[in-house]
C-alpha cells in the first residue's frame, strides 16, 4: 500500500466510525424520542396484519421457546425481563400488551429500521409467532426475578 | 472482544457468495474466518482465505472490512489485498422483494484467489499464473451489487447482480450473478437450548458465475458454479458453514470445497464508545 492510499484508507475509516456512531446515536430510541413515538409504531400495522391471530397461541411449547428466541436475539436491547434499556424501549408497557398478537408480529417481521430495529423476517414465522407468544405472556405473568445466564 | 460485548447467537444465512438482505444489526461486530480449497488444472492446487470484519453501523447500513491471502501448493502463501465493503437497505419495510445496494472497494493484487465473486471473463486458467507473477498486478475495483432477496414459507431466494470496474488501465465494466435458496431444517423452536435441534441448520443452494464484460456479455469464457451450502448456528454463539462447488463448465475450477466459522459480538459499538471514552478521559456512561 503507498502512504497516500493507506492515509486515504485511515481516513475513511475514521470517517465510517464517526458517522455510523453518530448515526447510532440518531436512532438510539431511548435518548432521543419521547415514548409515545417509540410505541407509536405498533399502531402503523395495517388492518390486516392487526386483524392476524397467533397460529399458535394454543401450544403449550410456544412460550417457552418464546422465551429462549427472546434472551437469544431480543434481550440484547430489550433487556433479560423486556424492561427496556437505553436501546430498545419496554415491552411490558401498555401500549405493547395491550397491542394485538398480529401487531406484534407485524412490526417483529418489518422492524423500525429508522429508529434501529432490525427487520427479523430471517426468523421463520412460526419463530416469530413464537416470540410474540413469549411477549404477551408477560402481561399475565408474574415478571421473574432473573434469567439464568447465558 | 469478549470484554467488550456481551456474545449474541446468531441466525446466520449459509451462503458464502450470495448475499440475502439481512443487515448486521445495529453495534454488533461479527468476525469471519473463510477458506476456500481449489483443484487447478495445468497448476497448483490453492487454499485461500480470508478474514472479515462485519459491523452493523445502523439498521439500514452494514460495513465490512475483509483481508485475503491464499497459499498455492508448491509456491508460496502471500496476502493478496483487502476490500471494504457497504450494503445500504433501501427500503425501510418488508416488501415482495427487498432491496440492497452494495458498493465495494477492493485494492488486492492479481493473486488473490478467494473466490468471493465471480465476475466478467473470470476463468480457471487465470489461477494458474505462479504467484510470483500474478502478485505484480495490482487492481482497484469498484464493486457495485443490486441485491434482492424474500423471505417466505422459511425459504429465503435471493439474487444478486454484480457490475465490476477495474480502476486500473481501460478495463471495461465487468458483470457477474449469484443466486441462492435457503432454508431452516425446523420452522418452529424447540424449548430448551441445543446444539443439534433441525431449527440450529440453514440448508440451501447456490449458483454463480461470470457474465462477461461491456463489449461481450453472455456465458461464453465465462466461469460457473453450483454448489451445496449448510450453516449450523451454534447456541454456543459460533455459525460454521460448509459449501462444496462445482464448476459446471470447462472454464471452472473443478472443484472448490469452502468452509467458514463466525461468531458475532452484539452491542460492540456501544461498548467500545465507551471503553475509548473513558480511555481519553471524557463524560462516563
Amino acid at each position: 500500500m503507498t502512504r497516500t492510499t493507506k492515509k486515504t484508507f485511515l481516513a475513511a475509516l475514521v470517517l465510517v466510525l464517526a458517522v455510523s456512531s453518530a448515526a447510532a446515536q440518531k436512532e438510539n430510541p431511548a435518548s432521543s424520542n419521547p415514548r409515545k413515538s417509540v410505541y407509536a409504531e405498533l399502531l402503523k400495522a395495517p388492518g390486516k396484519a392487526v386483524a392476524r391471530r397467533n397460529p399458535l397461541e394454543n401450544d403449550p411449547d410456544a412460550v417457552a421457546a418464546g422465551d429462549k428466541l427472546f434472551a437469544m436475539h431480543c434481550a440484547e436491547c430489550h433487556g433479560d425481563m423486556a424492561q427496556g434499556g437505553r436501546k430498545a424501549p419496554s415491552l411490558l408497557a401498555g401500549e405493547v400488551q395491550q397491542a394485538t398478537p398480529g401487531a406484534l408480529f407485524w412490526l417483529l417481521t418489518n422492524g423500525v429500521v429508522r429508529r434501529g430495529m432490525p427487520v427479523w423476517s430471517k426468523l421463520p414465522e412460526p419463530q416469530r409467532w413464537q416470540i410474540v407468544s413469549y411477549i404477551k405472556s408477560l402481561s399475565a405473568a408474574p415478571v421473574p426475578v432473573s434469567r439464568p445466564q447465558k | 472482544m469478549t470484554a467488550l460485548a456481551p456474545l449474541a447467537d446468531a441466525q446466520e444465512s449459509p451462503y458464502i457468495v450470495t448475499y440475502d438482505h439481512y443487515l448486521e444489526e445495529p453495534g454488533s461486530l461479527e468476525v469471519e474466518y473463510f477458506s476456500t480449497f481449489g483443484t487447478q488444472r495445468d497448476g497448483n492446487d490453492f487454499h485461500a482465505f480470508w478474514t472479515e470484519f462485519e459491523y452493523g453501523a445502523t439498521a439500514y447500513w452494514t460495513t465490512e472490512l475483509y483481508f485475503d491471502g491464499q497459499t498455492t501448493f508448491n509456491d508460496s502463501t502471500i496476502f493478496t489485498g483487502f476490500r471494504w465493503e457497504n450494503r445500504f437497505r433501501l427500503l425501510q419495510r418488508e416488501h415482495f422483494v427487498n432491496p440492497v445496494l452494495y458498493i465495494e472497494y477492493e485494492q488486492t493484487s492479481g493473486a488473490d484467489k478467494i473466490l468471493k465473486e465471480v465476475e466478467g471473463h473470470d476463468v480457471e486458467a487465470d489461477y494458474a499464473i505462479p504467484n510470483g507473477l500474478a502478485r505484480k498486478e495490482h487492481d482497484h475495483e469498484l464493486e457495485s451489487k443490486l441485491l434482492l432477496s424474500r423471505t417466505f414459507r422459511g425459504w429465503n431466494i435471493a439474487e444478486n447482480t454484480i457490475a465490476t470496474k477495474n480502476l486500473t488501465g481501460g478495463n471495461p465494466w465487468e458483470f457477474g450473478y449469484a443466486i441462492g435458496a435457503s432454508r431452516p431444517l425446523a420452522l418452529k423452536a424447540l424449548p430448551k437450548r441445543c446444539n443439534f435441534c433441525r431449527e440450529n441448520f440453514i440448508a440451501g443452494i447456490e449458483m454463480y458465475g461470470g457474465l462477461g464484460d461491456r463489449y461481450r456479455f453472455g456465458l461464453h469464457d465465462t466461469s460457473q458454479y453450483l454448489a451445496p451450502v449448510v450453516a449450523w448456528n451454534l447456541p454456543s454463539d459460533w455459525t460454521l458453514r460448509l459449501s462444496p462447488g462445482f464448476g459446471l463448465n470447462d472454464d471452472s475450477h473443478r472443484f472448490l470445497l469452502r468452509w467458514g466459522v463466525s461468531r458475532e459480538f452484539s452491542g460492540f459499538g456501544e461498548a467500545l464508545g465507551a471503553k475509548l471514552g473513558r480511555f481519553f478521559g471524557g463524560r462516563r456512561p
